[in-house]
């Protein structure tokens, strides 16, 4: 039994996590090292996972219901990423809140660990528990500020996280019944032999699933606390949700329906659902993005919008007959890029709020003038999310048009690309802004932690950007567990 | 690996640019000139060590850049007597757009940085030959277009910059779909050498989408009506080095992708649509003549004229035979000259007047006798006067065209006629007629910048005018293989 070795990521993370905690409690004269504990924490986690890339020595573990394979290692590193990018952006706000800094980074990497689980589990009741181990701690930061804005958002979030828990359990429940089986794998088989009897009961648990990761994935009509949480809860909170959460949600939504569902019977069906989601998600998003005047109600729906597109990838997965399971690759680069580019875009604001007092747009204007790196960043950041090249976030969008149309699905690929304009109105009126209005305002400072956090977000969009071939090779591996 | 020089050269330039310490800021213009003069230098010398009989694509760079089996991307660069001339075209613009721009003191390393920039994503689109680093090269000129619009332009220069934008992503992210869909029949490549060379064949959708997809990408950029509202604002409100660049190289990556990538690579189709790009090309002529006689903002009546000999472009490309396309060429690169020279004078004018009414100016040959002159000039040139270079485009395509498309040619002769119209009442209302003493103050032409700009220009004005062999020789060989294409 060395399934301790297995989870060695997770362990590492929460690890950190309690000794954060006794930190806290037994030393409360070095609570300013608390956050790097965090990252040591982090730092130990992403090394496992590189010794496993050396070893390739890929396997299941405990009963089959968590695989350690090239999947949840592209998981691993990224969760381990976002977080600490987080973790460095929190800093500043944490100590200006002056409260529960162990709490709050305690729970965040326990929140990473539960992400970390749902990448890797392929049985159902370790989805949900690994669900509900990330959401949980995610429902108490989004109610981390002190104002009724933060506190509204986080009963908010919790409320409609409960539903959609429970309307998820539903589906599986469904799904157990069918098939008499928790493992994904076992599903899978179910479906393939005797999916076309059992047909109604199949479409209607999947039905359930879609609606209940439809929550967590912000994909219209399951969007609604989308707009309202990131913007009142804590802004790197805010930018912890936008990536980490729904990265977690794409990848569990990709082994469910790709090992269990995946089969002929089936994948026709969610394929259509997921491509008319799709086009609604990116439409609905982006228009409403428009209007906008706070940025992070802006950035909300914008991410709601980005949803839309990574859908695409998602419903190319099941029609297209290329062995090289381009849909799913294409779905991991979007992700990958999009969190390096949506976390810049987030340190940026929360760089620029913490001196501003204020989330408006029109704020923003001259900020070229008081903080010229963070304007770059910014607008760098913003031109990445419009997919616009050299950045990682063109990669993303032409990988995930590339799938699209290679699964015959050429009419979602031009509502994507028509978004894509309206997307870059809404981005780049921002940018516009940014770069050229005219403040007299005083300059703005950046410190160390933001600026690393900063930097290496800027990195990953720019280095991606002109040299994309690692990142598309990891997708590509990660993405080749499924079967053609 | 000469290719690669040429095109980084400007961004090199631009990264030097920006790191120049607050304090030597002044000096940003120096570095570009520098940088701009040394591309210039490198592609004339490429020019005319051009082997001219050679068939194919010369000084070429191949490297792979991204492999994924089926999806394989080429860092791969060349020319020919094609893409050559326009390269040429666009370093020499590119000095020119530097140097007036010297006067520039508002944020300088970024404005000139944003310039080189702009230059390379210019050059990389003429000199890529893998579709998608054409791609990309294409995209790459948004942002700075963007800022250069935005920061130093005038008037409504956010709006216009804005509007710029969002018609060009519109455009490519159709290009892009007709990329892909291309890149995904039996030949399996993106690279336009081979595409431009195998037969298109099994793509997802009937090859007629493709082409169509390709065209609207190309068509916002040339542009055609009814795509071109774009153009007047982004002109009118852009800074004068902007103008240049996007009327002198910027539409002509429309002209130069619309005969690369779509007659090249789908002769049947262009042969099949050939007719609507005539139709839509005399339209344009006609259209764009008639909407530039009622301007009173020099700057867009400028821009409005750009519509429609960029018509003309789209007419010699339509009609597919080997004197019209050499023609279309030709008629690139003289309304790159010829423009780019307009705008430079008229710029100048702005710099002294601060005003583009044409209702305010008057009589302006007695204070500033130099930039009238450089204007009438370049005004000759537009209209189509022989002996300078808007004579030798037009009069290929017309005879190009003629034999197959009678009424069409007729149109656009009109437009012509018209073109003779706006442009001698423009020059009458601006430079000629009553003197306003409220001019009285203001200065000629006087620094060297100034005048090197506006000699350059008007030399390879008049070397296109009278000396067409120079390019013809270049151009007309790299139509053959797309001639025989045609005709297979």
């Amino acid at each position: 039994m060395n399934g301790i070795d297995l989870i060695g990521p997770q362990f590492a993370v929460l690890v950190a996590a309690g000794l954060i905690l006794l930190v806290d409690a037994l030393l409360p004269q070095q609570r300013r090292l608390i956050p790097f504990v965090a990252l040591a924490g982090l730092a130990a986690s992403a090394l496992w996972t590189i010794s496993w890339v050396g070893r390739d020595d890929y396997q299941t573990a405990f009963g089959g219901t968590l695989a350690l394979d090239q999947y949840s290692v592209f998981f691993y590193f990224l969760f381990a990423g976002i977080t600490a990018t987080v973790v460095l952006a929190s800093i500043d706000w944490i100590n200006r809140e002056g409260r529960g800094q162990g709490e709050y980074y305690a729970l965040m990497l326990t929140s990473c660990a539960g992400l970390m689980f749902l990448a890797a589990a392929r049985d159902m009741i370790t989805i949900f528990i690994a669900l509900e181990l990330s959401s949980i701690p995610q429902y108490i930061l989004a109610g981390w500020g002190k104002d009724s804005r933060s506190s509204e958002a986080g009963v908010k979030y919790l409320l409609l996280g409960a539903i959609a828990s429970s309307i998820l359990l539903y589906g599986m429940a469904l799904l157990y019944g069918a098939s008499g089986s928790t493992l994904l794998v076992d599903i899978g088989a179910f479906v393939s032999a005797e999916g076309e009897a059992n047909r109604s009961v199949l479409i209607f648990a999947m039905v359930l699933l879609i609606a209940g990761f439809g929550f967590k994935m912000a994909v219209v009509p399951f969007q609604m606390w989308v707009p309202d949480v990131y913007q009142g809860a804590p802004t790197p909170v805010s930018a912890y949700l936008s990536v980490g959460s729904k990265a977690a949600a794409f990848a569990v939504v990709m082994r469910i329906f790709f090992e269990a569902l995946g089969a002929d019977v089936l994948s026709d069906d969610w394929s259509t659902v997921f491509a008319v989601l799709a086009a609604v998600t990116m439409t609905a998003g982006n228009v409403m993005a428009v209007a906008q005047t706070d940025i992070k109600r802006m950035l909300g729906y914008s991410s709601i919008a980005q949803a839309g597109t990574f859908l695409i990838g998602l419903a190319a997965i099941s029609s297209t007959d290329d062995p090289t399971t381009l849909g799913a690759s294409s779905v991991l680069l979007f992700l990958a890029a999009y969190a390096f580019t949506n976390l810049g875009a987030f340190v940026a604001v929360i760089a620029i709020s913490q001196r501003l007092g204020s989330d408006q747009i029109k704020d923003y204007a001259g900020m070229w003038k008081r903080s010229p790196f963070l304007a770059a960043a910014l607008a760098l950041c913003l031109v990445s999310l419009t997919g616009i090249p050299p950045t990682a976030g063109f990669w993303a969008k032409m990988f995930v048009f590339n799938a699209g149309i290679r699964a015959d699905l050429t009419w979602l690929v031009i509502i994507g690309v028509l978004n894509s304009v309206v997307s870059g109105y809404y981005y780049l009126s921002v940018a516009r802004q940014v770069m050229t209005g005219q403040s007299d305002g005083p300059k703005i400072p950046v410190s160390i932690p933001l600026t690393v956090s900063l930097a290496a977000a800027l990195a990953g969009v720019i280095v991606f950007g002109i040299y994309p071939a690692p990142l598309i090779d990891a997708a590509n591996s990660a993405a080749g567990i499924f079967p053609g | 690996m000469e290719l690669t020089v040429l095109v980084f050269l400007p961004v090199a330039a631009a990264l030097l640019i920006m790191l120049l310490p607050q304090s030597q800021e002044q000096n940003a213009k120096h570095v570009a000139l520098i940088g701009s003069v040394l591309a210039l230098a490198l592609s004339l010398w490429l020019f005319f060590d051009f082997d001219k009989g050679a068939e194919g694509f010369q000084y070429v760079t191949r490297e792979e850049w991204v492999n994924l089996g089926s999806f394989r991307i080429q860092y791969f660069f060349g020319v020919d007597g094609l893409s050559m001339p326009l390269v040429l075209l666009t370093t020499f613009l590119t000095v020119a757009a530097v140097l007036v721009s010297y006067s520039i003191t508002m944020r300088p390393r970024l404005y000139f940085a944003m310039l080189m920039v702009l230059a390379t994503s210019v050059l990389g689109v003429f000199v890529s030959l893998d579709f998608l680093l054409f791609f990309l090269f294409w995209e790459l000129e948004l942002f700075p277009m963007f800022l250069l619009i935005a920061i130093w332009g005038s008037g409504r220069k956010e709006y216009s910059a804005t509007k710029f934008v969002l018609y060009t992503i519109a455009g490519s992210a159709f290009m892009l779909i007709g990329i892909l869909l291309l890149a995904f029949s039996d030949l399996q490549t993106f690279d336009i050498e081979q595409l431009g060379r195998g037969e298109v064949t099994g793509t997802l959708l009937p090859l007629g989408w493709v082409f169509f997809f390709l065209f609207v990408g190309f068509a916002v950029k040339l542009p055609i009506v009814p795509l071109h509202t774009w153009l007047p604002d982004a002109h009118g409100d852009a800074p004068t080095a902007v103008s240049v660049m996007l009327a002198g190289v910027l539409l002509k990556m429309g002209g130069y992708g619309l005969i690369r990538m779509c007659v090249t690579i789908m002769p049947d189709q262009a042969d099949d649509y050939g007719v609507w790009f005539v139709a839509i090309g005399a339209v344009s002529v006609l259209y764009g003549a008639f909407i530039t006689l009622r301007q009173t903002d020099v700057k867009r009546l400028i821009a409005y004229s750009s519509v429609s000999h960029m018509g003309l472009v789209l007419l010699g490309i339509g009609a597919l035979g080997e004197t019209s396309l050499v023609g279309a060429t030709y008629q690139m690169l003289a309304h790159g000259v010829v423009t780019g020279m307009l705008f430079v004078m008229v710029g100048l004018m702005y710099e002294r007047t601060h005003t583009r009414e044409i209702s305010r100016l008057g009589g302006l040959a007695r204070q500033m006798p130099l930039i009238t002159t450089g204007l009438v000039f370049a005004g000759f040139a537009s209209l189509g006067l022989p002996a300078l270079a808007g004579f030798i485009g037009e009069i290929t395509i017309f005879l190009g065209a003629f034999q197959d498309y009678e009424w069409a040619v007729l149109m656009s002769i009109f437009g012509v006629v018209l073109s003779a119209g706006y442009v001698l009442w423009t020059l009458q209302r601006v430079v000629f007629g009553p003197v306003r003493h409220e001019w009285d103050d203001v200065t000629d032409q006087h620094r060297w910048w100034e005048h090197s700009a506006a000699l350059g220009l008007a030399a390879l004005t008049l070397v296109l005018g009278l000396w067409p062999a120079l390019m013809m020789d270049m151009i007309g060989p790299a139509m053959d293989p797309i001639l025989v294409r045609l005709a297979g």
